[in-house]
């Protein structure tokens, strides 16, 4: 089998988890490092190695006859059969999402090793307490992701995004030793645990209509690329049975979109990821930037012809990330802290993604409408590859400046661009990319999904050029803040300089890929169906996007070059709104009240007093039954041997006197 | 002069109910050991006269008569070492006075 060395992608991480896990503690700190980085780099080689030949390798396995490109199953091994119809595979399925996520993750990942190696040590170089376990759980996280992205079932999806989770929840409690990180890892958790719930939910209604779990009957069809005759024979097996007036169809799709959600931080299931950022800044980077809050994308995107048959589902989707899209970006632009901003700017992003998906649309009837298919998604997988490149970047720099001034706060930073010059350079081009400047990454992929959204409605295009409006004005905030302002004070007892060449050689690169990534051809690669999409720069959307930009830009620019006293005019004038941004809208509030106020106190709390008196003290009467009873009786037990024997004998005469009775009578 | 069974059945009888009688009455706990062989030798005695009238040409009551006797020793055995070592403790072998194993 052709591609089958792509399982040395998956199995070198898991490896190097269980050995830097298991044998790292005998090793010196850096050695784990160094190990480590080595192996994610042979990984990521062997990873673009496979992401290249799938691509533009000429074997009939990947590229069939009418120019469709397929997707490969690699491995597919039964691993658990329920019935005979419902078996759950762990396998490796390669299609152009897949190949292209393995990508991301491994360039992510690798940048991130690397950078890791300078970020978590002090400034004489020496590593950081707990070094090897951050190696440990990198690799395990890196695993995990790249098993997500190659499943071939649900099931294998879903087992891969606990799996993700877990990782996340290790990494962001990485420095245990601080509440708020325990705080924020097991918030993590639970909240992205409540959404799963949702997902396994959809998972088993799903599959208890079409019995099946895997892709290969859900969603591919002969030739192996998506096809939506397969996706509607899979709708078609529910029989067009309901529920509360929708058809289950739609429920088990908005389930396993809820699953997504948490995962892929949507309001209002978001709350999770501004606290995330209490782990180290490269895992941010990671986890909570480029890869793992896009699993939930990937997720929606990997059942794409579903979706489309039940709009209903694509409806809920577009809502939500419209609004997420909004109310992130918002908040954003208030924050002070520079990881939170940078967060709420990723859920901004990650939303536009998801709007990107459900604005697609690509059945038959719609293609003769807006004349085109699947733009929406190809845009969305697009902007999905560029934004881990520059959400990444930028978080990188944040890491670096944090290293530099050891704060996260803004008051902290300023003026920093005569000490850091490339750091500055990079995080600048990263916020061009992000706020769709061309030629830098973000606008070619940001432009497909306005122009995907402009073909859904007026009012979502519309919508949709605002939020990026916003981004590049809270994005160009955070530049100005952090490099000019005013003059830096010198808070520390050395003054902040670049960082350590494993530092910025990651900054470096990544922001090489953020200027050129644009450039890459995924119409031609990465579509719905496997087929090649013709597409062209529609001026009038992306002359306007970047005129918005440059307003935001402008804006920023006007405000928070220099030091000056309009913001704080501007914050005293809507000062409600302003604290109301600040503290983020008090969704942290509601979620607070709602679980303690009401869930706890409503519902716990009486089942709590329930299990104690009603359940636990019926046993307790039993025991104490029991006890009491044979306190009563305990005096027969008087040591004496010779009186045991006597009742004994006693007893055994008065058996065998009734035995006598009784077969006399 | 016919042997019968009742005629090995009575005798085994009597020796029951001496060890039962000595098993009860006797203080001294070597005596209540020989009360005690003496129970075990009647049923012994049972067992063989049983095989002997019952099934006269099979062997399975003598054999087990056999282990009986062999376990027998072999728990006369530890009886006899818990005693020596009860009187090494207790400086006697009277039943009555070592009676702390009670509640």
């Amino acid at each position: 089998m052709p591609l089958s060395y792509t399982i040395a992608v998956i199995a070198i991480p898991l490896f190097m988890f269980l050995f830097l896990g298991l044998a790292g503690v005998k090793m010196s700190r850096k050695l784990t490092g160094v190990l480590g980085v080595i192996a994610m780099a042979v990984t990521t080689i062997i990873a673009y190695g496979v992401a290249l030949t799938y691509f533009f390798g000429t074997g009939q396995d990947q590229v069939g006859a009418d120019g469709v490109r397929q997707a490969v199953t690699v491995f597919n091994p039964a691993w658990l059969s329920f019935t005979d119809t419902m078996v759950v595979r762990m396998g490796i399925l390669l299609d152009p999402i897949a190949a292209m996520m393995l990508i991301v993750v491994c360039t992510v990942s690798f940048m991130v090793h690397l950078y890791s190696l300078g970020y978590m040590s002090d400034h004489d170089g020496n590593a950081e307490q707990g070094f090897q376990r951050y190696y440990a759980y990198l690799a395990l996280f890196t695993f995990s992701m790249l098993g997500l992205v190659v499943a071939t079932n649900l099931f294998q999806i879903f087992v891969f995004f606990e799996m993700v989770g877990v990782s996340s929840y290790l990494l962001i409690g990485f420095y245990y030793s601080s509440p708020a990180a325990n705080h924020a890892s097991k918030k993590a958790f639970i909240v992205t645990r409540l959404a799963d719930l949702f997902f396994l939910l959809g998972i088993m209604i799903l599959s208890y209509y079409t019995q099946t779990f895997d892709f290969s009957q859900l969603v591919f069809g002969a030739n192996g690329a998506n096809d939506m005759a397969v996706a509607q024979s899979a709708i078609a097996s529910a029989g067009g049975a309901t529920f509360l007036g929708c058809s289950v169809m739609a429920w088990a799709l908005t389930f396993i979109f809820i699953g997504g959600a948490g995962k892929s931080a949507m309001y209002p299931l978001h709350i999770w990821l501004p606290d995330a950022m209490e782990g180290p800044t490269p895992v941010s980077a990671l986890i909570h930037a480029a890869t793992m809050v896009v699993a939930g994308v990937f997720l929606v995107a990997r059942l794409f012809p579903l979706y489309v048959l039940e709009q209903g589902a694509m409806e809920i989707i577009c809502v939500v990330g419209a609004f997420t899209a909004f109310y992130a970006a918002a908040i954003a632009c208030v924050q002070s802290d520079i990881k939170r901003a940078l967060a709420f700017s990723t859920i901004s992003q990650i939303a536009f993604m998801m709007t990107s998906l459900a604005v697609s649309s690509s059945n038959s009837a719609m293609i003769e409408i807006h004349g085109g298919t699947g733009l929406g998604y190809m845009a969305s997988m697009f902007h999905l590859f560029t934004h881990a490149m520059f959400k990444a970047l930028l978080f990188l720099c944040a890491g670096a400046i944090i290293h530099a001034v050891h704060s996260n706060e803004n008051d902290k930073m300023h003026g920093l661009h005569k000490f850091m010059p490339i750091t500055s350079i990079a995080f600048l081009i990263g916020c061009l990319a992000i706020a769709g400047i061309p030629p830098f990454a973000g606008f070619w992929s940001k432009d497909e999904i306005l122009v995907a959204a402009y073909h859904k409605g007026f009012f979502w295009g519309l919508w949709m050029s605002m939020v990026a409006g916003m981004t590049a004005f809270h994005m160009f905030r955070i530049y100005f803040l952090i490099f000019f302002w005013k003059k830096h004070e010198i808070h520390t007892h050395h003054a902040p300089k670049d960082q350590p060449w494993t530092m910025t050689l990651p900054l470096i690169i990544l922001a090489t890929i953020s200027i050129v990534a644009g450039f890459v051809p995924a119409h031609d690669l990465v579509t719905w169906n496997g087929k090649a999409l013709e597409t062209q720069l529609d001026w009038t959307v992306a002359g306007s996007s970047v005129l918005i930009a440059l307003i935001g830009i402008a804006l920023a620019y006007k405000l928070y070059y220099k030091e000056n006293d309009l913001p704080e005019r501007m914050k005293n004038g809507a000062l409600g709104l302003w604290t109301a941004a600040y503290h983020r809208f008090y969704m942290d509030e509601l979620y607070q009240f709602i679980t303690h106020k009401v869930i706890f106190q409503g519902i716990c709390v009486p089942i709590a007093w329930f299990d104690r008196h009603i359940i636990d003290g019926f046993f307790n009467m039993l025991a104490s039954a029991t006890g009491s009873a044979s306190f009563a009786i305990r005096r027969l037990q008087s040591g004496s041997i010779q009186g045991y024997v006597y009742v004994y004998l006693l007893g055994v005469l008065l058996l065998a006197a009734v035995t006598m009775l009784c077969v006399l009578i | 002069m016919n042997l019968t069974l009742l005629m090995y059945l009575i005798p085994s009888l009597i020796m029951f109910g001496c060890g039962v009688y000595g098993f009860i009455t006797r203080k001294n706990m070597i005596a209540i050991m020989i009360s005690l062989e003496l129970m075990l030798n009647s049923v012994d005695i049972n067992f063989v006269v049983f095989n002997r009238y019952l099934f006269p040409g099979q062997m399975d009551g003598m054999f087990f008569t056999l282990f009986a006797i062999a376990i027998a020793a072999a728990e006369t055995a530890l009886a006899l070492a818990i005693v020596i070592n009860v009187y090494r403790a207790a400086k006697n072998v009277d039943i009555e006075q070592i009676r702390k194993l009670k509640f």
